[in-house]
C-alpha cells in the first residue's frame, strides 16, 4: 500500500529549470505490490493505460486478421467459423475493453483530479476496485476466447446469441463485470467533480475535458445498468432457458435489441465525449489562444449526453419498428449533429488568428477534426431513414461508425497521449518520428476505412465470408491501409517506450498549457498539490510565457 | 472486506480505512472536512442507487411489454402466487425498513446498543423474507411452474404430494371468486392434455414471419376444436421477429374479451359458467414465470448483499466504530436497504394483484 504522505512537503511546486522533485508518484514507493494496491489516482491511471493499449493491441490482431482474410474473395487464411469469431472479438475487444475504459479510465483519472486542483477522486478503493473489475471482465473474455471464441457479434443479438454453441456466457459475463467497472468509474468522477473542487474552481472555470468526463460519467452511470441487465437475461437464457428473449419460448428478440442499444447508443458517445474534451484541451493550448465560446462547447457535452439517451431506435430501422417511431428517432438522430457541430466549429474559430503550433498532439487533433467530420456527415445519411434502409448493415455502416470511434475516439486518445505523455512519465519523445508515425496512420486510417464506405455504398454487405470478385480492389486496397495504419502504431509504441529510458527530462509545462495540469511537477507528486492552486480561467493563455533558457512554459501565478 | 461488500456501499467502502490522524480518525487525507466527506459519500450512494433503478428498469420494461402484448398470460400466471405469502414478505419488509430507519437514528444519536438491536432486528426480518421467499420458490419448483424451457406444470401432482398444505394453490389465492378459473387449473388441467404439451397437434401458423421464429404452432386454439383460431394477418417485417408470439385468438364470444386492451383476446381465461373442457391456460404461460423468477430473483439478490452489508455493520458496531460523528456507513446501507425494500413494493402488486 502506498503511503500517500510521503512526498508531501518536499517540493511540490518547483521553480523553473530546477531538477525534478526528488519523489513523485513513480518513484515514491518500489515493487509490483505498491502498484497492485495503490489508491493513487494516477497509478491507477497508468495502469489503465497499460491495461487498455493492451486490448488495443489484442483487438487489434483480429482486426488485421480480418483484412487479410479479405485480401481475396473466398478463403485466404482462415475458415468461415474462425472469420466470424475474429470479427466478433474484434468488435468486443475494441468496444467493451479498449475504448469505452480507454480516455475515461486512462485519461480521466490521471489528470481529472489535478486539471481539479483535488488531491485524489472522491473513492480511491473504489476506483482500484473498478480496476479490478476491469481485469476481471478481461480475464472473462480470454476465457471465452480459449473456451471457442463468440460469433455472434459484438451486439449479441438473440436469437442467434442463445443458440449459437460459441462461448457466449464468458463474454457476456466480462462484459456484465466490464459494466460495473465502468459504472463505478462513473459514479466516482460525478461525486469528485461535485464535491472535490477546491475554493476558486467554479463550473464555468473547469477544463472543457473536465466537462467532457462529466457528461461522459452521466451517460455511464445511467445507461451501463441497462446493459448489465440485457447480458443478464442474456446469460440466464442461455443458461437455464428463461424464455424472454427466446422467440421459441414466447420471448421477443426485438426486445433484445431495444435493450442493447438503449445501452449501447449511449455507449457511443462515452466513446467520443471524452475524445471531443481531449480535442477542446489541445486545440486551445496548441493555438495559444483562449477558446471559442466556451460556455457553448461545454453545454454542447450535456445537450450530448441528454439526446444520445433518445435516438437508440436508430439502429433498428430495419427491425421491425413502425415508421412513426421511425421518424421520430430520425428527426432526434439528426438533432444530435447540432451540438457536434458546434464543437467543430468552436475548435475552428479558436483556431482562427491563434498562434497555432503544430507538435505531433495538434496533428492528431486536426486529423480528428477531419475524419469526425466525415464520420459524423456520414451519420446524417445514416439517420435518415430511407437510405438507411439501403445502407444498414453493409460496409457503410463499418466506415461510418470506425470514422467515429476509430478516426475520432483513437485519434484523440492518440492526441492525449502524445499531450500528457510528459506529464504522466516526465519524458519527451522524438518529435521528428511521431510526425512519421502520425503521417502514417492518417494515410492508412483513411485508405481503409474510406475505400469501406464505396464499398458499402455499391452493396458490399458486413461481416461476409465470401464476396463477389468485383469487390476485390476496394478489399485490397483497404486491407493494404491496415497494415499501414498497424505499421504507424507500432512505430508509436516504439518511440514511446523508448523515451521513457532514453527521452529528453519534460519540464513542467512543454506546450504552454494554462489548466493546472501544468502548474505541477513532470511527474506530479503524490498528492499533486502541496497547497490549493489559485484557480482562474482554463484558457487565459496570457498568464503563460515561454521562459527560453529552460525550454518550458511557465505559469505567472507560480513565477512570482 | 470483500468485494461484495464493497459493491454493495461503495462510497462507505472509501470512507473507512485510509486513515489520517489530523482531525477524526475516519477522514481521509484527500478530503477537506468531515462534512465534504459524508456528502461525497451520500451524492456517490445516491448515484449507486440510480444505477439500481435502472437494472431494474430493464425488466419492469420486460414486464410492461409483455403484460401489455400478452395481459392473458400474466392474469393465468399470478393465480399461482400467494397473496398470504407475498403480502407477508411486504409487511416484513416495510418492517425491516422500519428498524433500519431506527438504526440509522441511533447511530446518530451515538446509542450504539440500540444502533445493535436495529441492525439485528433488519437482519431477522430479511431472514424472514428469505425464508418465505424460500417457501414460494419451492411450491413454484415442484409445480413445475418454472421460466422457458423448464416449464412443465404438473399441478394435480403437486397438489397432492403437498396434501393440504397447498397454501398457495389458485382456489386458496382467490377465496372469494370461488371458481371456474381456479376449479379448472386445479382439477382439469391434466385432462386438456394438447396445452400441456405444446409441441403436439402442430399447426403451424402461415404467418410470413420468418422461418426459425415460427416454430410454436397456435396450440391454444388447435386444442379448441369448436373454436378454430382467427385467420392469421400475416405480419412480415414490420413485426417480424415478434411474429412467433402472434397470439391464437379464441371466438369472439368470450364474455370476458373486455380484458383484451392491447387487441390481444385473452386465451386462457374461461368464460364465467362455461365448460371445465375449456382450456385454462394461455399459450407461452411460461413468460410469466421466467419474468416473475428473473424479476424476484434479482431482488432477492439485492436482499442477500443487504444482509451482507448490515452484518458487517454489526461488526463494525460493536468494534465501536461509529460516532455522531462519523455514522456514514451506517447511514449508506440505510439507503441501500430501502431501495431494495422500495423494489418489492413495487413488484408485490405488479406481480401478486394482477386483476
Amino acid at each position: 500500500m502506498t503511503s500517500p504522505h510521503a512526498a508531501v512537503g518536499t517540493k511540490p511546486v518547483r521553480e523553473i529549470g530546477a531538477p525534478p522533485a526528488e519523489l513523485n508518484y513513480l518513484n515514491v514507493t518500489h515493487g509490483i505490490r505498491s502498484w497492485l494496491l495503490t489508491l493513487d489516482h494516477k497509478r491507477i491511471g497508468v495502469m489503465y493505460l497499460v491495461s487498455t493499449l493492451s486490448a488495443f493491441l489484442l483487438g487489434g490482431i483480429f482486426a488485421l486478421l480480418v483484412r487479410t482474410e479479405h485480401l481475396t474473395a473466398g478463403k485466404t487464411i482462415m475458415g468461415a467459423d474462425f472469420y466470424n469469431q475474429s470479427f466478433t472479438l474484434h468488435g468486443a475487444i475494441m468496444v467493451f475493453l479498449f475504448i469505452i475504459p480507454s480516455i475515461p479510465a486512462a485519461f480521466g483519472n490521471f489528470v481529472l483530479p489535478i486539471m481539479l486542483g483535488a488531491k485524489d477522486v472522491a473513492f480511491p478503493r473504489l476506483n482500484l476496485m473498478s480496476y479490478y473489475l476491469w481485469v476481471t471482465g478481461a480475464l472473462c473474455a480470454v476465457i471465452s476466447i480459449a473456451t471457442g471464441g463468440v460469433d455472434t457479434g459484438w451486439t449479441f443479438y438473440a436469437p442467434y446469441s442463445t443458440s449459437t454453441s460459441t462461448s457466449v456466457i464468458p463474454m457476456a459475463m466480462g462484459v456484465f463485470i466490464l459494466g460495473f467497472s465502468s459504472i463505478f468509474t462513473g459514479l466516482n468522477f460525478i461525486v469528485t467533480i461535485h464535491k472535490l473542487r477546491p475554493p476558486g474552481m467554479t463550473w464555468f472555470r473547469m477544463p472543457l475535458f473536465l466537462w467532457a468526463i462529466y457528461g461522459t460519467a452521466i451517460l455511464q452511470v445511467l445507461a451501463t445498468p441497462v446493459l448489465g441487465i440485457t447480458v443478464a437475461l442474456l446469460m440466464v437464457e442461455r443458461a437455464f432457458g428463461v424464455g424472454i428473449f427466446d422467440p421459441a419460448l414466447g420471448g421477443d428478440p426485438v426486445l433484445f435489441q431495444h435493450f442493447f442499444w438503449f445501452y449501447s447508443h449511449p455507449a457511443v458517445y462515452i466513446m467520443i465525449l471524452p475524445a471531443m474534451g481531449i480535442i477542446s484541451e489541445l486545440v486551445a493550448t496548441f493555438s495559444h489562444k483562449h477558446i471559442f465560446s466556451y460556455k457553448f462547447i461545454a453545454f454542447s457535452s450535456i445537450a450530448i449526453a441528454i439526446l444520445s439517451f433518445l435516438v437508440w431506435g436508430h439502429h433498428m430501422f430495419t427491425s421491425g419498428q413502425s415508421a412513426l417511431l421511425g421518424m421520430i428517432f430520425s428527426f432526434i438522430t439528426m438533432l444530435v449533429a447540432v451540438p457536434s457541430a458546434i464543437k467543430v466549429f468552436n475548435w475552428i474559430t479558436t483556431m482562427y488568428k491563434g498562434s497555432v503550433d503544430l507538435k505531433t498532439p495538434m496533428w492528431y487533433a486536426l486529423i480528428f477534426i477531419w475524419v469526425f467530420s466525415i464520420g459524423g456527415l456520414t451519420g446524417v445519411f445514416l439517420g435518415a431513414m430511407s437510405i438507411d434502409v439501403h445502407l444498414h448493415d453493409t460496409y457503410f455502416v463499418v466506415a461510418h461508425f470506425h470514422y467515429v470511434m476509430f478516426g475520432g475516439t483513437v485519434m484523440a486518445l492518440l492526441g492525449g497521449l502524445h499531450y500528457w505523455w510528459p506529464k504522466m512519465f516526465g519524458r519527451m519523445y522524438n518529435e521528428r518520428i511521431s510526425r512519421v508515425a502520425t503521417t502514417l496512420v492518417f494515410i492508412g486510417f483513411n485508405l481503409t476505412f474510406f475505400t469501406q464506405f464505396i464499398m458499402g455504398s455499391r452493396g458490399m454487405p458486413r461481416r461476409y465470408f465470401y464476396y463477389p470478385e468485383v469487390y476485390t480492389p476496394w478489399h485490397v486496397a483497404s486491407t493494404i491501409g491496415s497494415y499501414i495504419m498497424a505499421s504507424g502504431f507500432f512505430l508509436t509504441a516504439g518511440y514511446m517506450i523508448h523515451s521513457l529510458f532514453k527521452g529528453k527530462k519534460a519540464p513542467m509545462n512543454p506546450w504552454g498549457g494554462a489548466t493546472l495540469e501544468w502548474r505541477c511537477a513532470s511527474p506530479p507528486p503524490v498528492e499533486n498539490f502541496a497547497t490549493p492552486p489559485t484557480v482562474g480561467d482554463p484558457y487565459d493563455f496570457h498568464q503563460v510565457e515561454y521562459d527560453p533558457e529552460s525550454g518550458s512554459w511557465r505559469h505567472k501565478a507560480i513565477a512570482t | 472486506m470483500t468485494t461484495a461488500e464493497t459493491a454493495a456501499a461503495p462510497p462507505a467502502a472509501s470512507a473507512h480505512g485510509h486513515a489520517h490522524g489530523e482531525h477524526s480518525p475516519h477522514l481521509a487525507h484527500h478530503f477537506d472536512t468531515p462534512e465534504q466527506q459524508f456528502d461525497s459519500g451520500k451524492l456517490g450512494m445516491w448515484l449507486f442507487l440510480a444505477t439500481e433503478v435502472l437494472l431494474f428498469g430493464g425488466l419492469f420494461c420486460a414486464y410492461t411489454v409483455y403484460r401489455a402484448m400478452h395481459p392473458e398470460i400474466f392474469h393465468w400466471g399470478h393465480q399461482f402466487l400467494d397473496v398470504k405469502l407475498g403480502g407477508t414478505n411486504t409487511i416484513v419488509l416495510i418492517c425491516s425498513s422500519l428498524t433500519m430507519a431506527w438504526a440509522v437514528r441511533c447511530a446518530q444519536l451515538g446509542q450504539t446498543r440500540n444502533v445493535i438491536i436495529g441492525l439485528v432486528l433488519t437482519l431477522m426480518c430479511a431472514c424472514g423474507f428469505m425464508g418465505i421467499k424460500y417457501v414460494e420458490y419451492s411450491h413454484k419448483i415442484h409445480m413445475g411452474l418454472m421460466w422457458g424451457t423448464n416449464f412443465d406444470p404438473h399441478l394435480e401432482h403437486g397438489a397432492h404430494s403437498q396434501g393440504g398444505a397447498v397454501a398457495h394453490a389458485p382456489a386458496a389465492a382467490h377465496p372469494l371468486e370461488a371458481t371456474p378459473p381456479a376449479e379448472v387449473s386445479t382439477t382439469k388441467l391434466p385432462t386438456s392434455n394438447p396445452v400441456t404439451h405444446p409441441a403436439k397437434g402442430e399447426t403451424t401458423v402461415a404467418a410470413a414471419a420468418p422461418a426459425t421464429l415460427v416454430n410454436e404452432p397456435a396450440t391454444s386454439a388447435t386444442a379448441k376444436p369448436g373454436q378454430p383460431p382467427h385467420a392469421e394477418t400475416p405480419v412480415a417485417g414490420a413485426k417480424a421477429a415478434s411474429g412467433a408470439v402472434v397470439p391464437a385468438t379464441t371466438a369472439a364470444t368470450d364474455s370476458r374479451t373486455t380484458l383484451a386492451d392491447a387487441g390481444v383476446a385473452p386465451v386462457g381465461l374461461a368464460p364465467p359458467g362455461a365448460q371445465a373442457h375449456e382450456v385454462p391456460r394461455p399459450k407461452n404461460a411460461q413468460i410469466f414465470f421466467g419474468i416473475y423468477f428473473a424479476m424476484t430473483g434479482l431482488h432477492g439478490f439485492h436482499v442477500l448483499a443487504g444482509m451482507i452489508a448490515i452484518t458487517w455493520l454489526l461488526i463494525r458496531t460493536k468494534r465501536g466504530d461509529f460516532s455522531p460523528e462519523y455514522f456514514t456507513p451506517v447511514d449508506l446501507v440505510g439507503l441501500y436497504w430501502h431501495i431494495v425494500d422500495l423494489i418489492w413494493i413495487f413488484l408485490f402488486p405488479l406481480l401478486y394483484l394482477i386483476d
